[in-house]
Order: structure tokens, then C-alpha cells, then sequence
């Protein structure tokens, strides 16, 4: 049997390698996806201030540290056992659309679209940001500033663009300012008017990549997602609703401390990102996936109007359950019209000008569990602490590591479809890579750790010796 | 004038400076006029480059494998700037220094899960003894503290270098 590595994925989020098994004709037998860094800040914050860990786990990720914040800031506010004031939860949902709308901008700008406006089998020289915006660059300065506006709203709000520490166990450490709120919504409309025309652009497009989207990661699975009370799509608070294949709601999370009633982990050998599950399945039949396109399954709509009818329109054209990887893009340009128009929502809210933004307390509660939806997510952060409030355990369960087992099942798919190990092409490659950006996987996040890019694909034969290097 | 040859890399951070390195904005577009992004987590490059201007590395040396890549980084780039409060002080990769790697592995792999405990082995770089700053394992040319250093600061880094000229970050950047 021969093997051919991807030593390097690229244009992702972290660190990632990925093995292709090869049968005697050169057809794809099986795939593995390795994860090759591990942090261990379950392991290393023991002993730490609980009030610590917000600052600490931002540190996970700089490109969504304020979901970080906020499962860390709800795990506290547990363990202090209070209910933060309202106007601290619209203020802390607020800040959390604007991370919505700059992740989701970097993965499809940034990240993806190299893939889908130069195309698959494009020169990999040019093939990132810089070729989009030599070929198309009206969409790259739409890229650019429509991150800058997500960025610049978790700015204006809390202080600095990544890590801030504005965020705190009880609410937010500042009020939001008349000034700053009007500002916000004075540069809402051309934010809005981007997403808009960035969705009416991917919907005329999105049917040349049938093939594509017939085998990345086509298949039937759960999904997980937060949604309200009305089953309306939700990012920072709400219940998780676990939908099957059919459609039919199988769990809804009624206390985020439940969790580990519905998901458990296993640990694979060949990965440092462990593998969660839908426990009552077992691993890995519980495969479930997370994440836009996972949100878009399991909410019964958005909420908000324009949103709403992309949903209608996108449910129609697609199916009720939304069962290809490949349509991640299009639910993500789906949330980033939701978050800007939530956004909107909520600067409009009175309340948010209140200046009761903290509750203050100790520790009331040895247990405290947060959950969001990251960009990418469902996220949890889960803490035990002691009669002082120092750390003594710690679990993390990030969005990236939910689709760990779809991720793998969805390279596989790819793989089979498009690699001939008699004929390779770097093209064929790029599409294995391609099916992980569509996931916008955060290997950063997922094992608290990152490391270089670029791709070596090395071909084996079957003792083992080197026969072939294509470098991208 | 050919253009300059700039490299960006990811070892053990979070990619929060390179977060701050978009945060230039439309700086970028300028960026991309004098400069050649030859290497880093927003292209499709081939593997490091063999002659490389600037080397802009984000995070700490933690694994086999960053050290490996550090080295190689250093061979290859006429200049090498340590970007962060990781690459510089090694920070928070940093705070697992005091416990043995082998514990902490089996806290997340053994201990750590339900199904299938095992400490993965397979296809994974081996973790180093200590998370280490840039500058213990290469000759550092530049240091931008700042966890993130700001996009301001960066985007002068990076005009003055493409400009010939050596940044003075004097009242620019602070740790943390």
C-alpha cells in the first residue's frame, strides 16, 4: 500500500497534516487527519484565580478570542452563581457580532476565496489574498473592510481588537457610550450593503462547484447548535439543540452543566485534537457536526429579516437539512448579514446605554460551565474550583474538536473522488485542503496550539521509500 | 528595485499577532505594492524559501518541530523579527514549563476523556522539555513585544524595514 502526505495544510487556522492510503491501483483507500500541536491550559491553569481564566484562554486564539472571553466569563459568572445585569448580556452579545462578522470575513475572503474566485486548480503561487486582489479587487477591499468593521466594533466597545479585557466574570468593566453607539450604527449600512452584495455574488456562483459540493463531505449527520426558546438561531446565549439527519430535534440542553450528559470525548492516536461525540450514540455512530452550517440546520429560522428570507431562499435550494460541508461558505455569508442586523438590533435596545453593566461577588458555586457558539461552534468552558476560587480543573471542549470526526469523514469523501495516486496534481490536493477551509477549522483553538503552514506531499511505496515529492 | 522578500510564521501562539498584522487594514494594499509575501498562513507557499528579506515569526518553541522550523527560519532570512510577547518572552505556551510533558498529555488524553484513552503518538511531534522564547534557539534581529504588539506598530515595523531603515520602537510597543 502507498501513502501520500499533506504534510502542510494551508490557508487554515493552525497546524494540520493529513495522510491519503493508497490501494494497488493508485485509488484512495482511507485518510487520516493529524493535529500536531497540544497546549494543555486544562492542565497548566490549575491552581490560578478562577478571575484569571478569561485573560488566560483568550490566549487560545487570537482570531476568536472574544468567544473564548465569553464561555469564559458565563463559567465564572456560574461559579460566582449570579445573573449578570441585562444591559451587560445585550453588550456582551453585541461585542460577540462583531467577532461573528470579522472571523466570518477572514474565512471567506482571506481564506476561501482564493479557492473559489481563482479557482481550485489555480497557480498556488497567486492562489491567497493578495492574487484576489490583483484579479478581483473589489472583492478583496470588501474582504478587508468588512473584517476591519468586525474588528473595529470589538474596538470601540472593548478597548483593543484581540485579547481585551473588557469582558469580566459578572458583565462588562465599562459601559457603552451614546457616542460610540451612534458611531457603531453610522457605519452599519456599507457593513450591511458588503454582506449583502457579497451573498447576491456567492449565490450566482455557487452551482458551478457541483462537484464539490457532492463530495465535500456530503453525507447525513447531527448537528449541534445554540437556539432560543423560539428555536431561533442564537450565538452568545441559548439552549443546544442536537438535530438528526431527518430533521427530528433528539435533545435540547436545558442547563449549559448538562453538557456532558450528551457529549463525551474519545482521544485518537494519530491526533493531539480529540474527538467529541453525542454520548447516547457512542463513538463514533454519535458523529455530529457544528458551526454555520450546523447552525442553519438546527435553528427553525434567524430571527432577524434579511437573514431570515437568505434562510428561506438558502433551506429551498438546498433541503431542509443542508447535508454538504461545501455549504458552510454560504450559511457563513448567511451569519454575517445576521450579526450585522442583530447588531443592529441590539444598539437599538434603550438599555444598552444603562450604566448597571457588573454584578459583583466570591465564589458561591465549585463548578462553573459557559457556553457560546464561536464562529466556528459550539464552545464550553467547564471549571472546578475551590473554597478560595483557585483553579483545580478544567475542561475545554472547542468548536473544531465537535467536527474533528466530520472533518475526517469529509477528507476521505474528497479524497476518494478527486486524487488519482497514479496521476497526481497538485489541484487534486488542494481540494482535500479545501474541504478543511470549508470548516474554517480553528486548529489553534482545538488543541490550544498553532504552528506553520505550507504543503509537501510525499508519495511512498509499499516498503516505505520515498518515490515522489510534490511540493505546492 | 525588485521587491522584498517577507516571510510570516506561526510557531506556538495563538495568531493573534498575525491577527494584528490584518488589523493594517487596507495597510495591506501597500504592503503587498513593495513587498512579496513569499511564505505564512495566508498563502499557499511551498516550503520556506531559500533567501528570505524579513522572517516575521509569531509564538514560542515548543515542539520538535518548531525547532526544526526556527532553525531552518534563521539559515534561510537576512532578517528574523521575533513578533509578540510569545516569540519574545515565550509566555503563555510557557506556563505548562512546570509541569513534566508527559503529565500533562495523559491530563488531556487519559484523563480526559471517555472513549479511547491514549496519549496520541502517530503522525504528532513530540513536544519539547520547556516552551522556549525565539531567541533562545536563533539569533533574534528584532524584537515587537506586545501581546498582540498593535497594528500600528507592526505596519511601522514593516514601512521602515521595506524603506531600508531600522525601526527605533521606542514608547511604540509594551508587553502585554
Amino acid at each position: 500500500m502507498k501513502k501520500i502526505m499533506i504534510n502542510h495544510v494551508t490557508r487554515i487556522e493552525g497546524h494540520a497534516k493529513i495522510s491519503i492510503h493508497l490501494n494497488g491501483d493508485g485509488k484512495v483507500s482511507s485518510t487520516e487527519l493529524h493535529i500536531t500541536q497540544v497546549r494543555g491550559f486544562e492542565k497548566f491553569t490549575e491552581g490560578r484565580p478562577y478571575y484569571e481564566m478569561p485573560s488566560i484562554t483568550a490566549r487560545i486564539c487570537g482570531i476568536c478570542p472574544v468567544s473564548h472571553l465569553l464561555a469564559s466569563v458565563k463559567a465564572c459568572d456560574a461559579i460566582m452563581a449570579v445573573q449578570i445585569p441585562e444591559p451587560a448580556a445585550i453588550l456582551r452579545e453585541l461585542v460577540h457580532c462583531g467577532q461573528f462578522v470579522q472571523s466570518h470575513a477572514l474565512s471567506f475572503f482571506h481564506l476561501s476565496a482564493p479557492d473559489l474566485l481563482l479557482g481550485m486548480d489555480s497557480d498556488p503561487a497567486k492562489r491567497n489574498v493578495v492574487g484576489v486582489l490583483e484579479k478581483h479587487p473589489d472583492m478583496a477591499r470588501d474582504g478587508i473592510a468588512l473584517r476591519k468593521f468586525g474588528q473595529q466594533v470589538i474596538e470601540r466597545l472593548a478597548g483593543e481588537r484581540v485579547h481585551p479585557s473588557w469582558t469580566v466574570p459578572g458583565g462588562v468593566n465599562a459601559p457603552l457610550s451614546a457616542e460610540t453607539r451612534d458611531l457603531i450604527l453610522s457605519e452599519l449600512p456599507l457593513a450591511k450593503s458588503i454582506a449583502r452584495r457579497t451573498l447576491k455574488f456567492y449565490k450566482g456562483v455557487v452551482d458551478q462547484f457541483q462537484a464539490e459540493i457532492d463530495s465535500f463531505g456530503n453525507m447525513r449527520s447531527m448537528y449541534a447548535g445554540l437556539v432560543d426558546g423560539h428555536g431561533r438561531l442564537q450565538l452568545y446565549d441559548g439552549y443546544v439543540r442536537f438535530r438528526d439527519a431527518e430533521g427530528k430535534n433528539v435533545a435540547e440542553m436545558e442547563k449549559p452543566r448538562l453538557y456532558q450528559n450528551y457529549i463525551a470525548e474519545s482521544a485518537l492516536p494519530n491526533s493531539y485534537l480529540k474527538a467529541p461525540y453525542y454520548k447516547p450514540l457512542g463513538f463514533p455512530e454519535g458523529l455530529y457536526r457544528v458551526g454555520p452550517l450546523a447552525r442553519l440546520n438546527v435553528a427553525d429560522r434567524c430571527g432577524t429579516p434579511e437573514a431570515d428570507a437568505e434562510f428561506e431562499e438558502y433551506h429551498q435550494r438546498f433541503g431542509k437539512m443542508v447535508e454538504s460541508s461545501f455549504h458552510f461558505h454560504y450559511a457563513r455569508l448567511i451569519e454575517a448579514l445576521y450579526a450585522l442586523e442583530r447588531m443592529e438590533m441590539l444598539l437599538e435596545d434603550p438599555a444598552i446605554l444603562d450604566t448597571h453593566v457588573r454584578a459583583h461577588a466570591g465564589v458561591n458555586s465549585l463548578e462553573g460551565v459557559g457556553i457560546v457558539e464561536a464562529p466556528r461552534g459550539v464552545l464550553i468552558h467547564h471549571y472546578k474550583v475551590d473554597e478560595k476560587g483557585a483553579m483545580k480543573w478544567a475542561n475545554l471542549i472547542v468548536a473544531t474538536g465537535h467536527n474533528n470526526l466530520a472533518i475526517n469523514r469529509s477528507i476521505e469523501q474528497v479524497a476518494k473522488r478527486f486524487v488519482n495516486g497514479k496521476k497526481l496534481e497538485e489541484g487534486m490536493l488542494n481540494r482535500v485542503s479545501a474541504v478543511v477551509r470549508a470548516y474554517d477549522p480553528c486548529f489553534s483553538c482545538s488543541t490550544h496550539a498553532l504552528n506553520q503552514p505550507a504543503m509537501e506531499i510525499k508519495l511512498f511505496d509499499v516498503d516505505g521509500t520515498l518515490v515522489d515529492t510534490l511540493r505546492q | 528595485m525588485s521587491k522584498i522578500k517577507l516571510a510570516t510564521v506561526w510557531l506556538d501562539g495563538c495568531s493573534g499577532c498575525h491577527m494584528s498584522l490584518l488589523d493594517i487594514d487596507e495597510g495591506i494594499v501597500a504592503v503587498a505594492k513593495k513587498a512579496d509575501i513569499v511564505y505564512g498562513p495566508l498563502v499557499d507557499a511551498q516550503e520556506f524559501p531559500e533567501s528570505v528579506d524579513v522572517a516575521l515569526v509569531e509564538g514560542a518553541v515548543s515542539s520538535q518541530e518548531d525547532m526544526k522550523m526556527a532553525q531552518l527560519i534563521r539559515k534561510r532570512s537576512k532578517m528574523v523579527v521575533a513578533l509578540g510577547d510569545c516569540a519574545v518572552t515565550s509566555n503563555v505556551p510557557s506556563m505548562r514549563n512546570w509541569v513534566p510533558a508527559k503529565k500533562l498529555l495523559e491530563r488531556v488524553y487519559v484523563e480526559g476523556v471517555q472513549t479511547n484513552p491514549g496519549v496520541p503518538a502517530e503522525g504528532v511531534p513530540a513536544l519539547l522539555r520547556h516552551a522556549i522564547p525565539l531567541h533562545e534557539a536563533v539569533k533574534i534581529d528584532l524584537h515587537i513585544p506586545g501581546c498582540p504588539p498593535k497594528a500600528d506598530a507592526i505596519f511601522y515595523v514593516i514601512s521602515e524595514l521595506l524603506a531600508g531603515r531600522k525601526p527605533d520602537l521606542t514608547n511604540k510597543v509594551k508587553f502585554g
